[in-house]
């Protein structure tokens, strides 16, 4: 690690601001982590909690979804991991200091790694890491998915992310996604900047071999 | 594609602008005598694009929020229980409710992402990682050119040694999500970071301290200025007065 790391580059994600979504029509829990229904214990002053919340954690509801979705890459079960992490993060927002978004990634990972811990293997494919990946093109002909790709096929390039295995598949939904500098995913992840920089080049790497970009990784 | 073994992460810190101004510039003029890294430089750009060219980030589905919604609903239902007891214990309570709202979104601005707080932040994450400066130089006939094409915006440089607070450089940093040139200046042992970038403030310094440092902020020419230092507060002020000065004309 030689380069002194900046801390100014990011770019506003993809954030969608939360509201458009109705009140009361909430449906039960998918037995996810935890029992994700479970009341919450109200804070002193629960409306200017809430307000707080919306203020501080609504804008960046989106990348928690996306991250949990990519973690547990099946949308049922994001979205209970999601939701855990979210009312955690309601519950514990005075303890929030600094930037709201690398914080509340970091609640989302762990109520991921919470989920997995509690066996909910229904519609886990299996230990991430275990993925191969699949068919590498012949040299010079392009495959299909990374056509799909080349066109701004979203469903092609998520798919291909997803086969990025862990733990370089968060290293790069978190940089190349969710925009966030190196410190920030190293804080995220709770490894060094060295260790976020290794595992973003290899899973760079890899996804590119899927697009094509990357020709022969020999070494 | 096998880049030179010590420089394949950094090329990635390089795309992704993670290096400073020093050390992105001495790498780029090994790329252009590299065929190798150059190709693994072009490679990591491409994939970038790709990614950058198709949204893969997933938006939360209104199953979600609605979901989230009737969560943080149920958790602000006792309150609003209680308030039912009489009609004019709701009304009055309920406007002591709107009232402790507005307080709440004020009283969230010097905990969450205050200006103040990330100031702060950036002062000291500069001393920490030794990231005080990207150009270093005293002159400011260096430092002001070198933030062209990096900001929108031309920050006023002055060097105020005569005055007791030499110049050392500059860099860039990121304030409230957006850019900002942060010019550094010592006053004896001390760092004094100012922070510059488009805004509107009162010309008369504000002086104010929070966790331990000063912070003077004005305004000025369509730029706001914020000091943020552990120096003194009459120093800081000084350093207001002096930069103030040198830089009006």
């Amino acid at each position: 690690m030689t380069g002194r790391l900046l801390p100014f580059r990011r770019r506003q994600a993809s954030a969608r601001p939360a509201g458009s979504a109705t009140l009361g029509s909430g449906r039960a829990s998918r037995g996810g982590p935890a029992g994700a229904a479970a009341p919450l214990p109200r804070p002193p002053d629960s409306s200017g909690a809430a307000l707080r919340f919306r203020e501080l954690i609504g804008p960046h509801i989106d990348a928690a979804y996306s991250l949990a979705r990519y973690l547990a890459r099946d949308a049922a079960a994001a979205e209970d991991i999601a939701q855990e992490a979210l009312l955690k993060a309601f519950r514990n927002l005075e303890t929030l200091r600094g930037p709201p978004k690398p914080w509340l990634l970091t609640i989302v990972r762990n109520a991921y790694f919470d989920w997995r811990r509690a066996g909910d293997t229904r519609t886990v494919t299996g230990p991430a890491a275990e993925v191969a990946l699949a068919e590498t093109p012949d040299a010079g002909q392009e495959s299909a998915e990374a056509r799909l790709i080349r066109h701004g096929d979203a469903q092609a390039l998520r798919a291909a992310i997803e086969e990025v295995p862990e733990p370089f598949r968060e290293a790069l939904v978190l940089r190349d996604l969710e925009e966030l500098s190196y410190r920030e995913v190293a804080q995220i992840t709770g490894v060094p900047i060295g260790t976020v920089m290794s595992r973003l080049a290899r899973a760079r790497r890899m996804l590119g071999e899927r697009m094509g970009v990357v020709k022969e990784a020999a070494s | 594609m096998s880049a030179c073994p010590d420089k394949e992460l950094l090329l990635h810190a390089l795309a992704d602008g993670e290096l400073d101004a020093g050390h992105a510039a001495e790498l780029e003029a090994h790329v252009a005598g590299c065929p190798a890294c150059a190709a693994e430089l072009a490679e990591i750009r491409e994939v970038k694009a790709r990614l950058a060219a198709t949204p893969a980030a997933y938006a939360a589905p209104a199953s979600l929020h609605a979901r989230l919604d009737a969560a943080l609903a149920e958790a602000a239902a006792p309150l609003q229980r209680r308030r039912r007891l009489g009609a004019e214990t709701w009304v009055m309570s309920g406007a002591i409710g709107a009232l402790a709202a507005s307080l709440a979104l004020v009283a969230l601005l010097p905990t969450g992402m205050s200006v103040e707080g990330q100031l702060i932040d950036a002062q000291a994450r500069s001393l920490e990682a030794q990231h005080l400066v990207d150009v270093e130089t005293s002159d400011r006939h260096t430092v002001k050119p070198w933030f062209n094409g990096k900001l929108d915006f031309a920050p006023p440089v002055a060097d105020l040694a005569p005055q007791g607070y030499p110049l050392v450089g500059g860099r860039l940093d990121r304030i409230d999500g957006r850019r900002a040139a942060a010019l550094v200046f010592r006053r004896h042992a001390h760092t004094i970071n100012l922070f510059i970038w488009p805004g509107a403030a009162s010309e008369t310094p504000v002086l104010e301290h929070k966790q331990g440092y000063s912070l003077v902020r004005w305004g000025r020419g369509g730029l706001v200025f914020w000091a943020v230092s552990d120096v003194d507060p009459p120093d800081l002020l000084g350093f207001q007065k002096a930069f103030v000065a040198a830089t009006a004309s």
